[in-house]
């Protein structure tokens, strides 16, 4: 089964918290590779571990 | 569209005026008036000199800040031990976007900007309390979630949602603050 978009965007926000399984990581990597908007919501969400963990050690 | 533009810019203001009054809160004043202002920048064929600018604009301001109401008592009682559902409305019933989330353009630009920054501080500060704490303590103290589950005696499932909403949240927030200002 293919997975969803919505099941896509939690279990990329997961795979920042915990070491996703393999059939997870599997599905993930299927589903990314074909949609556009979900690996840009990947890098957004990336982009903001960065900016929250720069937070106070830099510009403000 | 320069032209509308600057037509508009005109009117924040007035509008700006017209929101404080409705929502004590200034930053979401602020917000009700730059999302009628998107919004309105994205219809402006709606408009089509149908009526007075102002009239047209006021009508939209005013359900940006209905919508900002009903946020806000919304996040007040929430438990916050179900879902993420408040996020729903981004995708469709078989699960996919209604709209992608639109690229950024140059991110890293951002993390060398004071007043990125201070917008980020704002958008945190607009996370429900536990949502925000959740997050912080995870992304800015860097606690594995199993050590934030333990401090705060909850389940690592319940963990991961409030963590999932503080990112979509968080995500969709600096996409009408910054990302989408220009």
């Amino acid at each position: 089964m293919m997975l969803s978009c919505k099941e896509v965007t939690r279990l990329v926000s997961q795979g920042l918290d915990r070491r996703l399984g393999f059939a997870e990581r599997v599905r993930l990597r299927v589903h990314l590779a074909i949609c556009d908007g979900c690996t840009t919501f990947a890098r957004q969400t990336r982009f903001i571990r960065e900016a929250v963990r720069t937070l106070g050690s830099r510009a403000s | 569209m320069e032209d509308f533009r600057s037509r508009l810019e005109e009117e924040r203001a007035y509008l700006l005026r017209y929101a404080r009054l409705q929502l004590r809160e200034p930053q979401a004043a602020e917000d009700a008036v730059q999302e009628t202002l998107l919004a309105a920048l994205a219809g402006e064929a709606g408009f089509g000199g149908r009526s007075n600018l102002r009239t047209w604009l006021t009508g939209i301001l005013k359900h940006k800040i209905v919508d900002a109401i009903r946020r806000s008592s919304r996040e007040a009682p929430l438990p916050s031990e179900d879902g993420a559902e408040e996020f729903d409305a981004l995708f469709d019933e078989r699960g996919h976007w209604r709209e992608f989330p639109p690229a950024w353009s140059d991110p890293d630009a951002a993390l060398t900007e004071k007043q990125f920054f201070a917008k980020l501080e704002e958008c945190l500060r607009r996370l429900p309390e536990k949502t925000a704490r959740v997050f912080l303590m995870r992304e800015h103290m860097g606690f594995e979630t199993g050590e934030i589950c333990k401090e705060l005696a909850i389940t690592s499932t319940h963990c991961w949602v409030l963590l999932y909403r503080a990112r979509m949240a968080l995500r969709e927030c600096l996409e009408v603050n910054w990302f989408g200002r220009k």
